[in-house]
């Protein structure tokens, strides 16, 4: 009754979340006294993720694209071979696209936004996920002999490993997907929202899109993704993936940096998840302030040039 | 075209939650409930599809009676028929079984959810409904057209988009950007006075399996101070943010 642990791959290499879900996977298995098992698929180095019993490498041609069916399916066919207990799954957009359809393959539930190891409950083994948006929790126990986990990024941390992991290789079926593939467009080269360690948001604070070059050049500075307040993205300064919020993307950063935005509700349910948030904001009675672990009261386009400079002269120092 | 919109009863985005006493349960009092806003852009496209296609929408809540002024609220936004699935929705697979049930009696061409219930942010009704109705699944939908069997979608992945097309019958995970926000329809009077004449059949479903349950439910604790910082001082955030927050 192992635990297995899906670690995605992009161009033929780690997602940077993989880390995380290793670390999850192998400490949940400490915890239940048995192993824990690595699923890679068409990835060129997978014995570099450490601390896994043993990983299970897929590599086929036509697992270059990735569309969900196909996915949900090969997984789903492996979760059943290993007899593992637990399937752990990430929370990127292919993972959560994943989760519903393993779920119903395997016939076992699935509990998503998981952020710690179990605790038993009554006898229950139960894991406690956010719900409304990080508003709340709930400790949700699986009815089910198997289960899926949806470990929340940036909920758990890495641990770091020394000890390698076994690679085996193993032949899976891939089916047709009925969905395919047109085009696929992605920023290069920036850093994303999904997987940054720094998101620099911004809202009408700003007073306008032109404006922006100070939101970019300081993410530039931070090696940050910029984000955006709702108001922002709906008069169409920022595109809507920039979007973060209850009905936006969620954001579980390092530090979160938030400048010209008041704090509705709504935005700071999306990014409560973050370590470290700071406000900057000219009104002291911006309810961001009761939510913010830094702040400065003041005009953001005095304080963000400043900031930028700052930052240019720090990291020079600590290079 | 046939087309389902599954739709949820939330709270409103300002709602603050609070749980039971006992813990247990979430606190509905004093909770102004809304259709899920990842539905709403779902049923403003399904409605779009309507009046440019001339597609038939149906929608389907799962819930008690007390569900019933938000499904008036999406008939009066252009759906046509409403149909209720008389039970708590208490997990995903719940919600999503009950549903497939009935899409398998009316043979849609289209269903569509939001991604997520911005409630329980469960992610995974659409994907069951998928795989029970033997369905291709397109998931955090950006855009949507469906040209008679063919439909074209565009996907939000992290850090970009992709374009996937596909076949009929198809469910879509709707989010922001199916349609604009400024194009969210909000009901005229006609449409409120039509929706109240508009047939909502309520039907009580065959299974209440659940994979899942909830235990009990906590709140997250109360944040600490801030720590202000003067803004002729900017080099003492960083080293805060250095030394102490340990994030740069």
């Amino acid at each position: 009754m192992s635990v297995l642990v899906y670690l995605e791959s992009e161009n033929k290499a780690y997602k940077k979340t993989a880390n995380e879900l290793a670390s999850y996977a192998a400490a949940l298995a400490n915890q239940l006294n048995t192993e824990a098992i690595g699923l890679v698929i068409n990835n060129d180095q997978p014995e570099i993720i450490g601390g896994l019993n043993q990983i299970i490498s897929v590599n086929n041609e036509a697992l270059d694209t990735y569309t969900a069916e196909k996915f949900a399916s090969l997984i789903s066919v492996a979760f059943e071979k290993s007899g593992a207990q637990y399937l752990v799954i990430g929370s990127s957009a292919d993972s959560k696209y994943l989760g519903g359809l393993i779920s119903a393959k395997s016939s076992s539930g699935y509990i998503p936004n998981v952020i710690a190891l179990p605790e038993n409950i009554e006898g229950k083994t139960a894991f406690k996920r956010t719900v409304f948006t990080n508003k709340g929790y709930a400790l949700t126990t699986p009815k089910t002999k198997r289960c899926i986990i949806g470990l929340s990024k940036n909920s758990f941390g890495s641990v770091r490993s020394d000890s390698d992991s076994r690679v085996e290789s193993m032949i899976l079926d891939v089916i047709d997907d009925p969905v395919s593939v047109i085009s696929k467009s992605t920023v290069n080269g920036k850093a994303t929202i999904a997987d940054a360690d720094i998101v620099v948001s911004a809202g009408r604070g700003l007073k306008g899109p032109e404006n922006w070059h100070l939101i970019e050049e300081l993410a530039d500075v931070l090696g940050a993704a910029t984000a955006c307040s709702k108001p922002v993205s709906d008069l169409g300064w920022r595109p809507h993936s920039e979007h973060v919020g209850q009905t936006g993307k969620p954001v579980a950063t390092n530090l979160y940096i938030a400048i010209g935005i008041s704090g509705a509700i709504q935005h700071l349910a999306g990014i409560n998840a973050s370590k470290i948030k700071v406000v900057i904001n000219n009104d002291p009675e911006a309810p961001f302030f009761k939510a913010a672990d830094y702040g400065i009261v003041g005009d953001a386009f005095t304080i963000v040039p400043q900031l930028i400079e700052k930052l240019k002269a720090f990291k020079a120092e600590n290079a | 075209m046939k087309i389902l919109v599954c739709i949820s009863a939330v709270p409103d985005t300002t709602s603050k939650i609070n749980f039971t006493a006992d813990q247990k349960s979430f606190d509905t009092g004093g909770v102004q409930f809304v259709i899920n806003p990842n539905d709403e852009f779902g049923l403003t496209r399904a409605v779009w599809f309507k009046e440019q296609q001339g597609a038939e929408v149906h929608i389907a809540t799962v819930g008690a009676a007390s569900v019933e002024p938000i499904m008036r609220k999406a008939l009066a936004i252009g759906a046509d028929k409403a149909f209720r699935i008389d039970t708590h929705p208490l997990d995903g697979f719940l919600v999503a079984n009950t549903l497939s049930e009935h899409i398998k009696t009316e043979h849609y061409d289209l269903v569509i959810c939001g991604r997520e219930s911005i409630d329980y942010n469960g992610n995974m009704v659409p994907g069951l409904i998928a795989n029970h109705c033997n369905f291709a699944f397109i998931n955090t939908c950006t855009s949507l057209t469906v040209d008679g069997n063919k439909a074209t979608a565009t996907r939000e992945i992290d850090g970009g988009s992709e374009t996937l097309e596909t076949q009929l019958p198809l469910v879509v995970g709707a989010q922001k950007g199916l349609v604009e926000e400024s194009d969210l329809k909000i009901p005229n009077m006609r449409g409120i006075m039509s929706a109240r004449t508009k047939p909502l059949e309520i039907i009580t479903p065959s299974s209440l399996e659940t994979l899942t349950e909830d235990l009990s439910f906590e709140k997250p604790d109360s944040k600490g101070a801030i720590t202000l910082i003067d803004e002729a001082n900017i080099d003492q955030l960083i080293e805060l943010l250095h030394k102490e927050a340990k994030v740069l």
